[in-house]
């Protein structure tokens, strides 16, 4: 494996930095920890051709590993209950030392868990005009035809949107 | 599988299942390394693929949520997490 280059992993940490806090969000202030966390998801991209987190085993199949391409649909749920994401790379504004020295539990359900959740949301008989859809990763609904290319709040990917009702 | 053992003083068995790209597993060894203790470890992510469904077993026994590092001592006590303290503690209640 190729390793990443120390000026990419600081580009990489400013153009996140700035989209971070345009969008609301922060990054670990423990520069050490972050840069190792940005060199990482630069490694995986290389790896796997998305940026899994850093801090799970990823499958190597999109399709999977989805809910963890960063930032992962558990952030923000992690970020209100315990300050941080799992990885700690983003932590909430009121974050404290507590929050970030010790492990935070995995909120990711079992891979079995997630089929499950797969399946049920298959069929939505609405008796709405248009289908609502939902970014996963920071909760926004919109009610088009179709999600939007990016999600215009957290910028994720439209394969991050769930038919929500 | 590509177990790899690290050389040190006895503290019973101990073995770390850690993600080569997770700062919290790379601190768990390094705390590991300082203490000077013989471990073995693995990361997971790095196994040839037909190996990958034995050692998701093998963790899961230990710790269900699949989460790492998963630090397993003598084959009873589980460490999930980045716990430096109680690492610490358990493992100074090892010495022989
Ligand atoms: S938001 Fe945090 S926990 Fe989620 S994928 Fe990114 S680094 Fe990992």
């Amino acid at each position: 494996m190729n390793e990443i280059s120390p000026e990419k992993i600081q580009k990489y940490y400013h153009q996140l930095l700035t989209e971070a806090e345009k969008a609301g969000y922060h990054l670990n202030s423990d520069l050490d920890l972050t840069l190792e966390l940005v060199k990482s998801l630069l490694t995986n991209e290389e790896r796997y051709g998305y940026q899994s987190c850093p801090c799970r085993w990823a499958s190597g199949l999109k399709e999977e590993d989805r809910d963890i391409v960063c930032p992962c649909d558990y952030r923000d749920q992690d970020l209100a209950e315990y300050g941080r994401c799992y990885c700690a790379l983003y932590v909430s504004a009121k974050a404290t030392k507590e929050n970030l020295s010790q492990p935070i539990p995995e909120r990711r359900p079992s891979k079995e868990e997630r089929k499950k959740k797969a399946e049920k949301e298959i069929s939505h008989p609405s008796s709405l005009s248009l289908p609502v859809w939902r970014c996963q990763v920071c909760g926004y609904l919109c009610a088009r035809q179709e999600p939007p290319e990016v999600c215009p709040i957290c910028k994720a990917t439209k394969d991050r949107f769930e038919r929500f009702y | 599988m590509d177990i790899k053992q690290v050389e040190g003083r006895k503290a019973g068995k101990l073995m770390l299942y850690a993600i080569s790209t997770c700062p919290w597993c790379q601190k768990t060894k390094t705390l590991l390394n300082e203490l000077g203790v013989e471990y073995s470890y693995i990361d997971v992510d790095l196994v040839p693929e037909e190996e990958e469904d034995k050692i998701r077993r093998e963790v899961e026994r230990w710790n269900d949520r699949l989460s790492f590092p998963t630090l397993v001592i003598d084959d009873e006590e589980v460490i999930i997490g980045f716990q430096e303290e109680r690492i610490r503690q358990v493992l100074k209640g090892k010495k022989q």
